[in-house]
């Protein structure tokens, strides 16, 4: 099942070497890794989605715990939350297609943040599920890049993770 | 007015914190980028250096050092090749959860990152198998890494922790202060079981009607072998100990069943098999121990008590899982037992007790008593007897390790000293050389093989200068005894290069190194020449026993399966 842990993380060097090589050296699998410095920044909070059974996330939570500089970690997922990744989309948009590119920006909620005479350049946020309904809904051939930044989650109501 | 306050060179910070931590012995190696922390060392006499002749040799006898005093052991080497060669060291330390804490040299700052001469990224290459490491980036850090660096390779799992110091960080001049104590936001290990979990575990065990107490490693790290002894004659139920438990429990006692696992014994395997409640403490499930999961203790629930929760459930699912120290869980299990004033039911368990007699009687570890040709098993039993059981016993890897295990009973934890989870040959030597210079009076013995001991042969050298009489018992199959015996199994005896050709003269080369050397052939001179050899308190003495060539060891569980499927020696498989 996919899960989303964040954790807060001492922010030095190599840090986020031992959070990666971990994952390398156990086999557990990433599907993406963001990491920023917090309002504190000698403390990084990093959110990191990952899959496994029940076990295997047991395991990948102990682990993590179990590394010097995580000061402290929650799966997300174990409770209702909310979820946010960044997405900007570099497509040609030339002719009859910038009108057709402008309405599904319009109906995603996304923006165009850079035009040309033949490119837009799409910003989109949203969960990676709505993003990826948006690559899907662009003619291929249209896309130029694509670029994400992984998720981002947060806890909802009172439940938080801070130090 | 202006305070003047002294400064030192980081170098000298370095020796003072040492002094400061109570290091009395480093083992290490001298090179460019720990030339200002050797001079240093060299103005002083507090703490002693043992020159090695490898680092790999530094980091084993380091550890020898830690498993037998309880307390860390100290590496000192200089940058790139000098961090590469104790890597092995480092590996194998960690697999056993020993308190190391290993000294990097590394190229001045300015030219980290460059490809400078004798340059290796120590921290990248130490992460995998270090439990922490740190760069020190500037002198006036570099007192309150060195004592975070003690601290988190002693508390919690212990394990080896590296610092990796620049040169010029060794020359920069920073006023001296060690800290007392260590605050660390993101690092505080649980030491003290949950009270509800307790007592959950108290209520299953009363109830077992055939239960078994499983520990390892962590009896001995945490040095709680008193408490487990109480624990365990409290409650009469068997015990068996891992690999790296033995000692733990007093192999001696009727209550202990020896050893389990892959080359355990017939009755703690069958014990195990059987039970209905598993207390296991300070033990990991590794794959040797538990055999095939599909099969491991079928019936039984378990309650697994580890200072490391991520070695909890990770193998096998567990009933009653208690985080925290094995000392400060035990003390808190007996005193729960004796609140409730109940004890286990006699009855049942005498009819477990009976059971298990009956396993006992099949003999496992029996073995050819009637022949010339010396049986390794023989070498350890004369050797276990000659020394009263009381000496320290370090080991390679291979059958010699296996029957030293076998047939040494440790009374006391702390005397056998092993590679169980990396399994390295060439650490006994080295070993050995740690626990001795800890230890210089007392019977230090290397149960080894031939394979084994040339790999960090070289430690002769350091034997001799600084007078450690280590007796290296060989046990000389002229094989790669167990890689012969897998191969005798499970490739149809095709002996793919594991038979040890060319061999040195190994009284020649101990007498080279300015030791003694002896070569025992038969079984009647066994005796003689360990009593020989044990009388010569002041020498080395490499005994070379050449052993029967084609022994295996036995009981035996082949890999993928269970603690019931047990093999014999061929002439006595069971039914
Ligand atoms: C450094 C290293 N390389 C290879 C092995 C694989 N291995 C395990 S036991 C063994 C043979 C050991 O032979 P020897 O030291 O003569 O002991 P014996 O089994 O004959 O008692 C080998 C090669 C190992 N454990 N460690």
């Amino acid at each position: 099942m996919r899960r989303i842990i964040s954790i807060l993380l001492e922010n030095e060097a190599g840090a986020l070497c031992r959070v990666a090589g971990l994952f390398s050296a156990r086999a557990y699998n990433i599907e993406s890794l963001t990491v920023a410095p917090t309002e504190d920044p000698s403390v990084s909070r990093l959110t990191l989605v990952t899959g496994g059974s029940d076990e295997i996330i047991e395991q990948i939570t102990k682990q993590l715990n179990k590394l010097v500089d995580v000061i402290k970690l929650m799966d997300l997922s174990e409770s209702q939350h909310i979820e946010r990744e960044l997405m900007l989309v570099k497509v040609s948009a030339a002719g009859t297609a910038r009108e057709e590119l402008k309405r599904l920006v319009d109906i995603f909620r996304g923006r165009i943040i850079d035009v040309t005479n033949t490119i837009y350049v799409i910003e989109l946020t949203g969960t990676s599920e709505k993003l990826d309904a948006f690559v899907n809904g662009l003619d291929r051939k249209l896309i130029v890049e694509v670029v994400r930044s992984g998720v981002s989650g947060i806890a909802r109501g009172e439940k938080s993770l801070r130090i | 007015m202006l305070e003047v306050t002294e400064k030192f060179r980081g170098a000298e910070i370095f020796v003072r914190c040492l002094k400061d931590e109570g290091v009395d012995y480093i083992f290490g190696y001298p090179g460019g980028a720990v030339l200002h922390i050797y001079d240093a060392l060299y103005k002083q006499d507090a703490v002693k250096h043992i020159l090695v002749r490898h680092e790999q040799g530094a980091t084993h006898a380091a550890d020898g050092y830690a498993r037998a005093t309880g307390r860390p052991g100290v590496v000192l080497v200089t940058s790139g090749p000098g961090v590469t060669n104790t890597i092995t060291g480092i590996a194998t330390a960690y697999m056993d959860s020993i308190p190391l804490v290993v000294f990097t040299g590394q190229v001045p700052t300015h030219l980290i990152g460059n490809d400078a001469f004798q340059e290796v990224d120590a921290i990248g290459i130490t992460r995998p198998c270090v439990k922490h490491n740190f760069l020190v980036e500037n002198v006036n850090d570099l007192a309150s890494v060195i004592k975070k660096a003690f601290y988190i390779a002693t508390t919690g799992r212990p394990g080896p922790v590296v610092v990796d110091i620049p040169k010029d960080v060794t020359a920069d001049l920073a006023e001296y202060h060690y800290p007392e104590t260590v605050e660390m936001r993101s690092y505080k290990p649980v030491t003290k079981g949950h009270p509800g979990q307790i007592k959950k575990a108290v209520a299953l065990i009363l109830a077992a009607k055939r239960a078994m107490i499983y520990t390892g490693g962590g009896i001995v790290l945490d040095n709680a072998a008193g408490e487990l002894i109480e624990f365990t004659r409290h409650l009469g139920y068997p015990i068996t100990n891992t690999l790296m438990g033995l000692g733990a429990y007093p192999g001696t006692d009727p209550q202990f069943i020896g050893m389990l696992g892959m080359h355990g014994t017939y009755e703690a395997n069958m014990a195990m098999h059987h039970c209905d409640v598993l207390i296991a403490i300070g033990a990991r499930f590794d794959d040797r121990v538990t055999g095939d999961l599909k099969h491991f203790c079928p019936e039984a629930k378990i309650v697994h008590i580890d200072v490391d929760p991520s070695s909890i459930a990770k193998n096998v699912p567990v009933a009653v899982p208690i985080v925290g120290g094995a000392g400060s869980v035990l003390r808190d299990l007996i005193k729960a037992l004796h609140e409730s004033g109940a004890k286990p039911d006699q009855g049942v368990l005498a009819a477990w007790w009976g059971q298990i007699k009956e396993w006992q009687s099949v003999d496992c570890l029996r073995y050819d008593r009637t022949t010339e040709v010396i049986k390794p098993q023989y070498v350890i039993e004369q050797l276990y007897e000659l020394s009263g059981g009381d000496a320290y016993i370090t080991s390679d890897v291979g059958q010699h390790q296996m029957w030293a295990a076998q047939f040494y009973k440790f009374d006391q934890p702390r005397r056998w000293i092993n590679s169980g989870g990396l399994g390295t040959m060439g650490f006994g030597l080295p070993a050995a050389l740690g626990v001795q210079v800890a230890f210089p009076d007392h019977l230090v013995a290397c149960i080894t093989g031939e394979a084994s001991l040339v790999m960090c042969i070289q430690e002769l050298s350091t034997c001799l200068q600084y007078g450690l009489p280590i007796k290296i018992i060989n046990l000389n199959n002229r094989y790669m005894g167990m890689v012969r015996q897998w191969q005798e199994f499970f490739y149809d005896r095709r002996y793919s290069h594991s038979y040890m050709d060319a061999l040195p003269d190994f009284i020649k080369l101990a007498e080279s190194f300015g030791h003694v050397g002896m070569r025992i052939e038969k079984t009647g001179s066994v005796r003689p020449a360990l009593k020989e050899a044990l009388g010569m308190k002041e020498r080395l003495v490499l005994m070379d026993f050449i052993t029967d060539q084609t022994e295996n060891v036995y009981p035996m569980i082949a890999a993928g399966k269970g603690h019931h499927e047990m093999h014999l020696s061929p002439e006595r498989e069971l039914a």
